[in-house]
């Protein structure tokens, strides 16, 4: 009952969450210098009188600011973002073309991320002095400080011109002239470097997270019962204090979707990915407005389920949550 | 002795130990000496090296290493590398210090309001920062340049605008923790301001991580500029080590030496705050050491 109550609860907020990035996005539009049809219409798009029109009417533009709050409500409310004119497609399509690329290359770097980097959290947690410790301790600093876009610069370096072995660039090969099973081997392919491009900033900062989970977790009292019980080391390490030092790991993992998807920004942008972040940098080089604010609020929306969805299951594997509410 | 006398007294006694630990800490030194020596570098640098970043010195594509090249190579302009990573800090440094400035600020005020007043400003305040948490803040920071008109000054702007959620946060647990002890309780019965107990009594408690989120903000506002000048946002006119990136990343397999040098200069002024910011958090609480 109290989950139920409690998730009803996250839905609403998550319900108003997306309500409010809505209005900014509206208000984003209000405090651009000029007139907002020409700012709604994007630079391509404000030459074309019979468009501004178009859009004028659209949103309302001639009205009182309420009406034109109510106008882009509805027009959102009803999926429309309105329509690039560079693309001359609605923008919604434009980015339902461009998500999958997006969610493979976040999906992939994150989970190369928290995999990796629990395995090491684990393993240094257990042996602090070794000298896999310290090179862990070295990288997640230097995974810190390095410039995603840099990183995926010098992988390229690396991998095309010295070493000549992983594509660098799209998402699969057009000459490539296979059964399904190539192609999609094709775009694992393709997918090698971005995903490690991205992940590795993670990779530093999962590490890190693991290790202190697991430090605290391996000090507590039901961790000191298992051994003294005589459980083999095996099983009190990866079964009784792995679970219990995942859950940050995880809560951590939903929450930073949203820096993730700005790193996609920069990793697409040097890898010509065709996802979401290479249509974000393009629709700004074009001053294509619509694009760019569909972006965010679809940004914005992909984060907020990811929230919801953490908390969900934070609230299922976390008994302490489940029963008393907030610890 | 007031309490509030004695409890500054302890914040004070525990900054000079605190400077002690991280001046022992041999990581921190070194950082502090890599970011003390990159701003120099960019203050009096391009006097002394006296070649202009934005002259063309020698022909295009010029290897590191040829005779007619200077030290770092030439890029697709024929302007000296080197002399670009010299002179293209000084964007990159202020707007990163005037960003860390603000989203700092922003996040304090925030934060201390939300954790000392609790209730509905609290309830307010933090579904605000759930909204600036949930936009992603690169893409947020580049839609706010573009329809600003991209400048230094937008730049700085924006890249705050993004990043003070972490701050806010902080500082609201840290308000929400020291609010409740003794002294500030003290402070309350003999009748002290709000205003002074949030300043006077719970700030400076409050003071030790805030410092070392100041230090990582600093390394994180760094990576925002870099990264919106590498995607051609930003004061165009003015040479940065991010756009020196930005600018040749057409010509990467050709001419590697032109993103390679200015990659490295952010990456040691980035690891240089991120190592200071370290020693700090070590030498403010000696318990986490090594976590």
């Amino acid at each position: 009952m109290a989950l139920a109550r409690g998730i009803g609860l996250r839905l609403i907020q998550a319900g108003g969450l997306l309500l409010a990035v809505v209005v900014l996005n509206f208000l984003l539009i209000q405090i651009a210098p000029g007139d907002a049809a020409l700012v709604l219409a994007g630079q391509y798009g404000s030459g074309d009188p019979e468009f501004l029109a178009q859009v004028r009417a659209d949103y309302g533009l001639d009205q009182s600011l309420l009406v034109q709050l109510g106008a882009y409500l509805g027009n959102v409310g009803r999926l429309d973002f309105g329509r690039s004119f560079f693309f001359n497609q609605p923008v919604l399509d434009l980015i339902a073309d461009r998500l999958f690329a997006t969610l493979l290359l976040a999906g992939t770097a994150l989970a190369f991320a928290m995999v990796v980097g629990v395995l090491l959290g684990v393993f240094t947690a257990r042996r602090p002095e070794s000298p896999v410790s310290h090179g862990v301790t070295v990288m997640s600093l230097v995974g810190y400080a390095l410039p995603v876009f840099w990183t995926g610069i010098m992988l390229i370096i690396l991998f095309a011109s010295k070493w000549d072995l992983l594509p660098v660039s799209g998402m699969s090969d057009l000459r490539y002239k296979g059964g399904r099973f190539g192609r999609a081997l094709d775009t694992v392919e393709h997918l090698i470097l971005p995903a490690l491009t991205l992940g590795i900033i993670y990779l530093a900062y999962y590490s890190r997270l693991a290790r202190a989970s697991m430090l605290e977790v391996l000090e507590s009292d039901y961790i000191r019962t298992a051994r003294a019980k005589g459980v083999p080391e095996r099983v009190v390490v990866y079964k009784h204090a792995l679970r219990n030092a995942l859950i940050p790991v995880a809560t951590i993992a939903g929450l930073q979707f949203g820096a993730l998807f700005s790193g996609a920004v920069l990793v697409e942008t040097v890898f010509n990915w065709p996802g979401l972040g290479r249509l974000a940098f393009e629709s700004i080089l074009r001053r294509d407005t619509p694009t760019m604010l569909g972006i965010l609020i679809a940004s914005a929306t992909l984060v907020i389920v990811a929230n919801l969805l953490t908390d969900l299951v934070y609230r299922l594997i976390d008994p302490r949550i489940r029963v008393g509410g907030a610890r | 002795m007031t309490d509030v006398g004695v409890a500054l007294e302890a914040v004070e006694a525990s900054g000079r130990g605190a400077l002690r630990m991280f001046l022992r800490n041999k990581a921190a030194v070194i950082g502090l000496v890599m970011f003390t020596f990159i701003v120099l570098v960019t203050i009096i640098g391009p006097g002394l090296y006296g070649t202009d970043a934005d002259k063309m010195v020698a022909r295009p594509f010029s290897p590191p290493g040829d005779e007619l090249a200077p030290r770092l190579g030439t890029d697709y302009l024929g302007r000296d590398v080197l002399a670009g990573i010299i002179g293209g800090g000084r964007t990159t440094l202020a707007v990163g210090a005037v960003a860390a400035a603000m989203s700092m600020s922003i996040g304090l005020l925030v934060g201390s309001l939300s954790g000392y007043y609790g209730r509905w400003l609290d309830a307010a305040l933090m579904r605000l920062t759930e909204l600036f948490q949930v936009l992603p803040a690169l893409l947020f920071a580049m839609v706010l340049v573009t329809l600003l008109e991209p400048s230094a000054r937008t730049v700085a702007l924006a890249i705050g605008l993004v990043s003070w959620p972490a701050a806010a946060r902080l500082t609201r647990a840290e308000f929400l923790r020291v609010r409740e002890l003794e002294y500030v309780k003290a402070a309350r019965a003999i009748g002290s301001s709000d205003r002074r107990i949030m300043l006077r009594t719970i700030l400076p408690n409050a003071m030790p991580p805030l410092i070392v989120a100041t230090a990582l903000t600093v390394g994180i506002a760094i990576l925002f500029e870099a990264g919106l000048a590498f995607l051609g946002l930003g004061d165009t006119s003015t040479i940065s080590w991010g756009s020196m990136i930005g600018n040749n990343k057409g010509y990467i397999l050709e001419a590697w030496w032109t993103v390679t040098f200015p990659g490295f200069a952010i990456f040691f002024t980035v690891l240089s705050v991120s190592l200071i910011g370290d020693g700090l958090q070590d030498a403010f609480n000696p318990k986490l050491r090594g976590r």
